[in-house]
């Protein structure tokens, strides 16, 4: 579909795009406001970046976090590519269905019974809940979401160059060592960073299986939030938001060259 | 190791985890659901004792009830909840639809060389904290917020609208939140019309607005259908929204279950909402798969 782009699609973007990032921009910009009430400027300061940076209680959070996100997205990412080559290669067996149910459902999930549901569980077999308990229950969510980014691009796999590095002497076990994964790694990359961010964004399930001791980022900004606008919260959001945004235009610059080096070469091979 | 185990294993480990972690669970809820509630940790009877035998596990059949679901129908809170959970997700579905659609139209008509950057724009946001961006409307709504600002600097409003803690503030916040997923799908539907179509209604003599719906609206239905889905089944069971920008008197189901387990601490009646809501959530989530599905054979 290609034909005019009149003023009312110019007018619709932009209404879009501002309603989408005005709300942002004027959390960052008044996360330099001197004054402490939120909403009127009066003149740039970076002191709330400073008071943020000397609050132990956040920097613990912030350690907590980093930690659950970076151990969870990492075993969610390897289980949710095992959950994909099952998906997409293993073909039929015993209990299919209910595999693609249990990889489906936890997406669409209300989060306060993923929660409240894993937390029963960790009661009934009685481990002491905190940090452990909620990264086995953010494993266990992002999982799936890793699963479905790596099945979609592996449904387009061409499982002929695998078949060329089993001829060519490889196991099975090599061949997706050394073929599979390389061609593979920018889905499992996004796969992993969705992981990231998906723990990192979590209140509602890490408030439901986290114990006394283990506050994470997003469970201390809800308590302040409640509490009204502060500063500090805007300062934190702001470092926050750099940070994904900083991210996410890295891998998506990352996958647009790997695409067009594949392009390219395909090109030459062809040529 | 042969083929056959490093089979079994692949297919195992994550079907363990997933069994153990997410399957048994809802069997746990659903037990919970049946049991009393009591003074003590965990605050709930019966519990299931597996050293007492057959005998004990008669005991623990015998202990179950459907009290906390008879209380459910009894208190007009729950039923209230509910309702208006479908109330607000149906209408922030609806809100979102009217936002989106635009949105996509004109995506899937920009040059084809600025598409890559418009979807990065729209996805963008959904990668931040959902937390913040909803925290960052309270600054908005609020009665000295920037909107009061903004509309009494104008003139329009001579005293600040009470828009944060009302239903109003939970539709903003829903329609925001949820809007990439009402967008992509509309535009991966709209961007796939073969413009030679409209071309061909308007020479059969339609003006463009007739185009529109006689050709557009109709072949971008999936997109609508799906988009619409994306945010009703999600909106249902949602907690941060309601409760941040919602007022007392707002009521979802999200945050009457939260407030039943963290303030009440009555686990078992909240495990009877759980479920309840799972039930309710079965319908639209079987309805979208069958549609997904269809849609997917369409395209062979």
């Amino acid at each position: 579909m290609n034909r005019r782009f009149t003023w009312f699609n110019a007018t619709s973007l932009t209404l879009g795009f501002v309603f989408l990032y005005l709300p942002i921009l004027l959390l960052v910009i008044f996360s330099f406001n001197e004054s402490r009430l939120v909403t009127v400027w009066a003149g740039f300061s970076t002191k709330w970046y400073v008071e943020l940076f000397q609050d132990e209680a956040f920097l613990d959070a912030a350690l907590v976090t980093l930690r659950v996100a970076l151990l969870s997205a990492t075993i969610a990412t390897i289980l949710g590519t095992l959950a994909a080559v099952v998906m997409i290669r293993a073909g039929r067996f015993k209990g299919r269905t209910l595999f693609s149910g249990m990889i489906y459902a936890p997406l669409v999930m209300p989060e306060v019974i993923t929660g409240l549901s894993l937390l029963l569980l960790f009661v009934a077999i009685g481990i002491d809940r905190g940090f452990w308990t909620i990264t086995i229950a953010h494993i266990t969510f992002s999982m799936c979401y890793a699963a479905v980014v790596v099945s979609s691009r592996m449904v387009t796999f061409d499982t002929s160059l695998e078949e060329a590095a089993t001829d060519l002497g490889c196991t099975p076990f090599q061949s997706f060592i050394k073929v599979t994964l390389p061609i593979m790694a920018p889905a499992i990359i996004s796969a992993w960073l969705l992981a990231f961010t998906l723990s990192l964004d979590d209140l509602v399930i890490a408030s439901f299986t986290s114990g006394p001791g283990a506050t994470t980022l997003p469970m201390k900004i809800y308590s302040q939030v409640r509490l009204g606008v502060t500063p500090q919260i805007n300062a934190l959001s702001t470092i926050l938001i750099s940070i994904v945004t900083l991210g996410v235009l890295t891998a998506s610059f990352l996958t647009r060259r790997a695409e067009s080096k594949r392009k390219a070469d395909e090109l030459l091979a062809g040529s | 190791m042969d083929r056959k185990s490093g089979r079994f294993l692949l297919i195992g480990i994550p079907y363990l985890w997933l069994g153990l972690l997410f399957l048994v669970p809802f069997f746990i809820v659903l037990k919970i659901s049946l049991s009393d509630i009591a003074v003590a940790i965990p605050p709930y009877t019966p519990t299931f004792d597996l050293s007492a035998g057959w005998g004990g596990f008669t005991k623990f059949l015998s202990e179950l009830d459907f009290e906390n679901y008879i209380w459910l129908i009894e208190d007009d809170l729950y039923i209230n909840s509910y309702l208006s959970s479908l109330k607000i997700a149906f209408f922030s579905t609806l809100l979102a639809l009217l936002v989106g659609y635009p949105i996509a139209y004109a995506m899937a008509k920009a040059p084809s060389e600025w598409r890559p950057t418009l979807l990065m724009l729209i996805i963008l946001p959904f990668w931040t904290s959902f937390l913040i961006r909803v925290y960052a409307w309270i600054g908005i709504l609020k009665p000295e917020g920037f909107l009061n600002q903004f509309l009494m600097m104008l003139g329009i409003i001579d005293e600040p609208l009470q828009i944060i803690n009302t239903d109003t503030a939970v539709y903003i916040g829903i329609v925001y939140s949820y809007l990439p997923f009402m967008v992509l799908p509309l535009y991966s539907a709209l961007e796939k019309l073969d413009g030679a179509l409209l071309e061909a209604a308007e020479d059969l003599g339609c003006t463009a607005i007739q185009a529109f719906w006689k050709v557009t609206f109709p072949l971008s239905m999936p997109g609508i259908v799906a988009g619409c889905f994306l945010v009703f089944i999600p909106a249902i069971g949602e907690f941060v929204i309601p409760d941040l920008l919602g007022g007392s008197d707002t009521i979802m189901i999200g945050k009457t279950l939260w407030a039943d387990f963290f303030s009440n601490r009555d686990w078992p009646l909240a495990s009877a909402v759980a479920v309840v809501l799972l039930l309710l959530l079965i319908v639209p989530i079987v309805l979208f798969q069958r549609q997904q599905e269809r849609a997917q054979e369409a395209e062979k």
